[in-house]
């Protein structure tokens, strides 16, 4: 029997390309990375795994501030762990950008240029160890709201990192939780520290979710790709509906006078975002948008040697990988 | 956000993702000599080792390394596998792919397609 080609048949037009792309979307099938796949939805998942990367990757800075100041060892080592899952959590991402012809390097280097973003919650300071605890509970929960759905996107390399990143995340939300009730059976002190936390980082964590609907252009065209499995809105709203009564339980008081609950809707409302604050934060001028690049080009730049000597100690035994 | 979309489906929270963002590869800087390898893990004893993602390394040794602390940290596994990207061979990737026609109307390959009658045990 002779080989048969490997290579993808000429023969096929566009439109049957697109057409078999199509109805592997309607069949909820998942799209793999040889299969043609329209250059928009190419960038559209480039754009979005690489800065959801990049995200994984600087949110490292704001929790490992806390590394060598956690109050006993046993935290230390959980803190330690959770930091260390998020730079696991960029590897697989940058690997499922990799599958769509971006280059992992090349992406941090467009980072570091601004030229790619991050999630604007990590450019607020982590001012208390109370701030460990809430971005456990609240950050990290609103990035299990949004990646929950994207367990089902439609690219399949970006669905299994999800699901990675999911079973992982779950461990960071409750030990940030966990950490937060120790606290409130504390002292005053230490209540009034969780309290603080929470009035600071609870609206930005409701901005993790985006824009509103209506101010959304590109959503639809993601929806209709199955990249994006859910509104901004809707997600807003599940978030809101699962974290009053976690704050109950825990004891604190969100911060917003307009927060109820409507019996009609089963849903919680809530006040007004301040969307002024998330352009001016997501535009570079956050409280530590400077400092969480810097950091993150000392670390490309003051770590090169390392790469360097692995290359060239690989080079020396005659097995650099070809 | 008027020159930019946000999205928040980049899981960690909204991030401008409109087109001025670039996607594009430009050739260049650190690491381009590292190759890619795949991974593969075997849950344990007894099970296959299956596909769990990429990385890049310097050699092979390090790709194991590599691999047992990005792929591994609770236990996933009791052996990894790494293979260079390059050596792997692939047929094409389409599901109609001509190469695995020829199985579509063997239906007799199939246990269903023998008609056993009813009183027939263990079988």
């Amino acid at each position: 029997m002779s080989a048969p080609p490997l290579d993808r048949p000429t023969v096929a037009d566009e439109q049957a390309l697109q057409d078999l792309f199509d109805a592997t979307i309607a069949a909820d099938h998942r799209i793999e990375p040889r299969d043609w796949m329209p250059e928009g939805y190419r960038k559209t998942l480039v754009r979005q795994i690489a800065q959801h990367a990049h995200s994984e990757i600087i949110g490292m800075q704001p929790e490992g501030d806390w590394l060598l100041a956690a109050p006993s060892l046993r935290r230390k080592a959980i803190l330690l762990a959770k930091v260390q899952d998020e730079a696991g959590h960029g590897m697989y991402l940058y690997s499922a950008a990799e599958t769509l012809g971006a280059d992992r390097a090349d992406l941090t280097d467009k980072l570091i240029e601004g030229r790619q973003k991050y999630s604007s919650i990590f450019n607020y300071p982590t001012l208390t160890y109370a701030d460990v605890g809430v971005i456990g509970w609240l950050v990290d929960g609103a990035a299990i709201c949004n990646q929950v759905p994207l367990c089902r996107s439609s690219y399949g390399p970006y669905a299994r990192a999800m699901i990675r990143i999911c079973k992982e995340e779950s461990f960071h939300q409750r030990q940030g939780y966990e950490l937060l009730l120790t606290m409130m059976r504390g002292t005053p002190e230490q209540r009034a520290m969780v309290q603080d936390a929470v009035d600071r980082w609870w609206w930005p964590s409701l901005m993790m979710f985006g824009p509103p609907d209506d101010d959304s252009p590109n959503s639809a065209q993601s929806m209709a790709w199955g990249i994006k499995r859910h509104s901004n809105d809707e997600l807003r709203q599940r978030y809101v509906d699962m974290s009053v009564p976690q704050a109950e339980v825990l004891g604190v008081t969100l911060p917003d006078p307009d927060l109820s609950y409507d019996a009609e809707t089963g849903h919680y409302r809530f006040g007004a975002i301040d969307w002024d604050e998330f352009k001016r934060v997501i535009s570079g001028n956050g409280p530590a948008n400077a400092e969480r690049i810097a950091r993150r080009r000392a670390a490309r730049d003051d770590n090169a040697w390392v790469t360097e000597a692995a290359t060239a100690y690989a080079t020396k035994h005659g097995r650099a990988a070809a | 956000m008027t020159t930019t979309d946000v999205t928040a489906e980049g899981g960690h929270g909204a991030v401008p993702t409109g087109p001025e963002v670039p996607v594009e590869p430009k050739p260049a800087l650190s690491r381009r000599d590292w190759p890619l390898y795949e991974c593969f893990v075997r849950g344990k004893r007894g099970l296959n080792h299956v596909h769990v993602g990429s990385l890049h390394a310097p050699d092979d040794e390090m790709a194991v390394h590599a691999a047992r602390d990005l792929f591994t940290r609770r236990n996933e596994g009791v052996s990894i596998w790494v293979v260079k990207a390059a050596d792997i061979t692939a047929s094409s990737p389409d599901e109609k792919d001509p190469m695995f026609a020829p199985s579509g109307d063997k239906v007799y390959r199939h246990p269903t397609f023998y008609e056993i009658p009813e009183n027939v045990p263990h079988m």
